[in-house]
């Protein structure tokens, strides 16, 4: 069993995160290791006699303080981050297969697949022939901002390029944590309840943008979609919404338009 | 179960800025619209605090209420919603409290306790 990580020496197993380059699976990366973005950590005090000492730290600083490092260290790199989230099964995956395939030749792709366990997602992405990393958290819910530190210095995006980071597929936990992105992609479909946004309203305040994937399965399911979207806009009242199907194609057009201008602001 | 992170960073905030002192009491504050459950912050404390510093101190949460404003008729009221609606019933409303979260204060002994005086007042099961 590794020391650092706590995963076994086959790597199937164990409680730790783990950052796996699908190129080099045997080879795992343990965090706070060569470059990459920097950890900073806050000051410490001294004073061990104080029987009572006002700390006022907010409870998420050391990650906002993590993810700003992330978004100075792509910022510097011209690269523009997107965090999706979705539940699972809405059809991140396959919407990044497809938007890769289109756009990648326009625009340079890198992907960092957050998932529990597996290199599956990373290597239908690999497939696509753009550089991509999985982070196995392990036992987590969520990304956070020092996974996609440690993520990101395996991963050596190409400068300029646009980086997917396909969050674990939760519509609660990630909500919280800021990775240093530039923007936030909140991905439901149409097979899930149509009041999702207001059930989970933590997730879509926060949203940039709502993409309702699916919608060729519209005539087969019962789903208002004038009631997901007002929800949607209940919770962020300027959220962009766009309907789209990653299998049919259908609504992709405005995707990469809003993908064009999200890299071009 | 975010809060197990949100209760490791509390740990290594604390035992970050007060080096070996031994923790009696933590204060936290968490908003009731913050999107975290203060049961369980509790839950995940005792398995996190192990071994540290912070094992056995006392946990104490401050749970503010939501706090909103009406765009619409101008009242304030509270709310336990993260997408409150006014009683006059617009939904333009603005939430203004309630999505705090910070470790307010922690109090620290001098030297190591006693290992067999418990210091922590939990409730035990049943009382709380």
């Amino acid at each position: 069993m590794c020391a650092t990580c706590g995963c076994a020496d086959d790597g199937t197993a164990g409680p730790g995160v783990r950052v796996i380059d699908p190129a080099h699976p045997e080879r795992h990366v343990h965090p706070h290791a060569d470059d990459g973005p920097e950890h900073r950590h806050g000051t410490r005090v001294d004073d061990h006699a104080a029987r009572t000492v006002a700390l006022e730290v907010d409870l998420l600083a050391k990650n906002d303080d993590l993810a700003g490092h992330n978004r100075d260290w792509l910022a510097e790199r011209g690269i523009v981050a997107l965090n999706l989230m979705s539940s699972p099964g809405a059809g991140k995956t396959t919407l990044l297969e497809r938007t890769i395939r289109d756009l990648g030749a326009e625009l340079p792709c890198a992907v960092l697949e957050g998932d529990q366990e597996t290199l599956l997602d990373a290597e239908r992405i690999g497939s696509t022939g753009a550089r991509v990393v999985q982070i196995n958290t392990g036992a987590g819910c969520h990304l956070d901002a020092d996974m996609v530190a440690d993520g990101l210095r395996t991963l050596a995006p190409e400068r300029g390029c646009l980086l997917f980071v396909e969050n674990v597929g939760n519509l609660v936990c990630p909500a919280l944590f800021d990775l240093g992105e530039a923007a936030r992609v909140v991905i439901m479909s149409v097979t899930e309840g149509a009041d999702k946004p207001l059930k989970y309203p933590h997730m879509f305040r926060t949203a940039d943008l709502v993409l309702l994937n699916k919608i060729d399965l519209l005539p087969y399911v019962d789903f208002d979609v004038d009631r997901c979207i007002a929800g949607a806009r209940r919770a962020k009242p300027d959220v962009a919404v766009l309907e789209v199907s990653a299998t049919r194609g259908d609504g992709l057009d405005a995707w990469y338009a809003w993908l064009r201008r999200a890299r071009a602001r | 179960m975010h809060e197990l992170s949100i209760t490791q960073s509390v740990v290594a905030a604390i035992t970050q800025r007060m080096g070996d002192a031994p923790v009696r009491r933590i204060r936290l504050e968490i908003g009731r619209l913050s999107g975290i459950v203060p049961d369980s912050v509790r839950f995940c404390f005792e398995l996190v605090a192990a071994g540290t510093t912070c094992e056995g101190a006392e946990l104490e949460i401050d749970e503010p209420a939501g706090r909103a404003h009406c765009r619409t008729c101008g009242t304030g009221f509270d709310t336990a919603e993260v997408l409150p609606l006014c009683d006059c019933g617009s939904a333009d409303v603005e939430v203004l409290g309630g999505s705090e979260l910070r470790i307010r204060e922690v109090e620290v002994g001098t030297c190591a306790r006693p290992a067999d005086v418990p210091t922590t007042a939990r409730p035990g099961p049943g009382s709380g």
